[in-house]
């Protein structure tokens, strides 16, 4: 399949990729959400500015905080031992992309600026209260996942805007976790459960609780933090935070013929319970 | 535009129609038809080749993206007329049927023993989930794989 005609240019730093692009235009960075969606003519953008090699957008820095480029791949960040220590969730849905292939070229930014709702690692962004730097013509910005994430494969991006990097608090002192219902055929999430929990003792005293895959974007679950927050992860409170989580994503469910939206919402109580298992 | 591309050690220049993915220029453009075009949406795995060392979908990058990379194919996989291990270990192994899976499933395998040498069986099955057969049900391929990881592995 070939995508329709565009013109191609490659960047060399950030300020060069705002001047090149205009409003009919896409930056392309690994190509391994954007690629696909052009070759099946689902969009055709006139001309597509190069990020990829971009120096300053690339790689992982964990002073403090954790900040991770723009163009860093999933192989990256899943095989870093920083990601794996400050947000084991992220490394472990970043290692969840697609095959070894895709997760070699395919990176974070691109992988936020398409946000398919059934991709992995928006759903860790979002639970663990990561942050998205925004460089545009009329200079930076910062927008906290949750409010990235506007709906079904749409962002808070403006034309022309380009993703630099994206901040994680240090969630080492925290115990997190991504489960996910993978499709049986496509490995996407028909179910992702993205959990953070910060314990004292065998007490929870703080629950961040996302969801994806089975709504059109990551979700912040309050209702299922508060029915974890102050309990002892027993039983009792992971029935109630299972009943929360449901109602947490009525609003945004997504469905299909295979796995509809009854499925899913009933799907995101089972796998939030193995989510708080798994991490704590 | 202008490409330059290392191809199995050969640079090769071009110029090309920026919409041209790399498994069209190494099929059409350099006649390298090993590599096979199947699914066609980074699914199936009959495309892979190397990228800088690295497994990649060819369907899923522009030629002009590999502009200054060097790239492997299975056309460039026997050094000096000898089987890569690889092919070896299919061929002893019958890890085929059809055959149009192979070059992808062989390009994958060498990368991933290269990098894992000893990997087990379900780290083979697990790793080859980006590779998909419709002939053998994977069982003589896992076993071709197996065969060289730990042939990799021996002291």
């Amino acid at each position: 399949m070939w995508p329709n005609k565009f013109e191609y240019a490659r960047a060399g730093s950030v300020d060069e990729a705002l001047a090149m692009i205009s409003d009919d235009g896409k930056f392309l960075a690994g190509g391994h959400s954007l690629l696909p969606v052009m070759k099946l003519r689902l969009d055709a953008p006139a001309h597509l500015v190069d990020i990829n090699r971009i120096e300053s957008l690339s790689g992982i820095s964990a002073n403090g905080d954790l900040t991770i480029g723009a163009t860093t791949t999933h192989a990256e960040i899943a095989g870093s031992a920083a990601v794996q220590s400050m947000c084991a969730a992220l490394a472990s849905a970043c290692g969840q992309v697609g095959d070894q292939a895709v997760r070699n070229f395919g990176t974070i930014g691109g992988n936020i600026a398409h946000a398919d709702p059934a991709s992995d690692p928006p759903t860790v962004l979002v639970a663990c209260g990561a942050t998205v730097n925004i460089q545009g013509a009329a200079g930076a910005r910062s927008v906290g996942a949750e409010d990235f994430f506007v709906d079904l494969f749409e962002t808070a991006l403006d034309d022309g805007e380009l993703i630099t990097s994206v901040s994680l608090p240090n969630c080492s002192d925290c115990q997190c976790a991504y489960v996910k219902f993978p499709h049986p055929a496509s490995r996407y999430a028909i179910v992702g459960v993205a959990v953070c929990l910060k314990m004292d003792g065998d007490t929870c005293t703080q629950a961040d609780v996302a969801v994806g895959g089975a709504t059109v974007k990551a979700v912040k679950c309050a209702g299922a933090e508060a029915a974890l927050a102050g309990s002892a992860l027993d039983d009792a409170a992971l029935e109630a935070a299972a009943a929360a989580v449901k109602a947490d994503i009525a609003d945004w469910l997504a469905g299909d013929i295979a796995y509809p939206e009854s499925y899913r919402q009933q799907m995101a109580g089972v796998f939030l319970k193995r989510a708080v298992r798994a991490a704590s | 535009m202008q490409v330059s591309i290392t191809v199995n050690g050969v640079e090769r220049q071009a110029d090309v129609d920026p919409r041209t993915l790399l498994v069209h220029f190494l099929r059409e453009t350099l006649d390298l038809t090993g590599t096979k075009i199947g699914c066609d949406t980074s699914q199936c795995g009959a495309c892979t080749v190397h990228l800088d060392g690295k497994v990649l979908k060819s369907c899923t990058l522009l030629a002009v993206q590999a502009d200054g990379c060097e790239v492997g194919t299975i056309e460039g996989l026997a050094a000096g007329g000898e089987h890569h291990p690889m092919q070896s270990a299919f061929w002893e192994n019958h890890g085929l049927q059809c055959g149009y899976c192979t070059p992808g499933m062989i390009m994958a395998s060498a990368a991933f023993v290269r990098d894992n040498p000893g990997a087990s069986e379900a780290e083979i099955r697990h790793y080859l989930e980006g590779n998909i057969c419709r002939c053998t049900g994977y069982h003589n391929i896992v076993k071709a794989v197996k065969q060289v990881a730990d042939a990799a592995a021996a002291p």
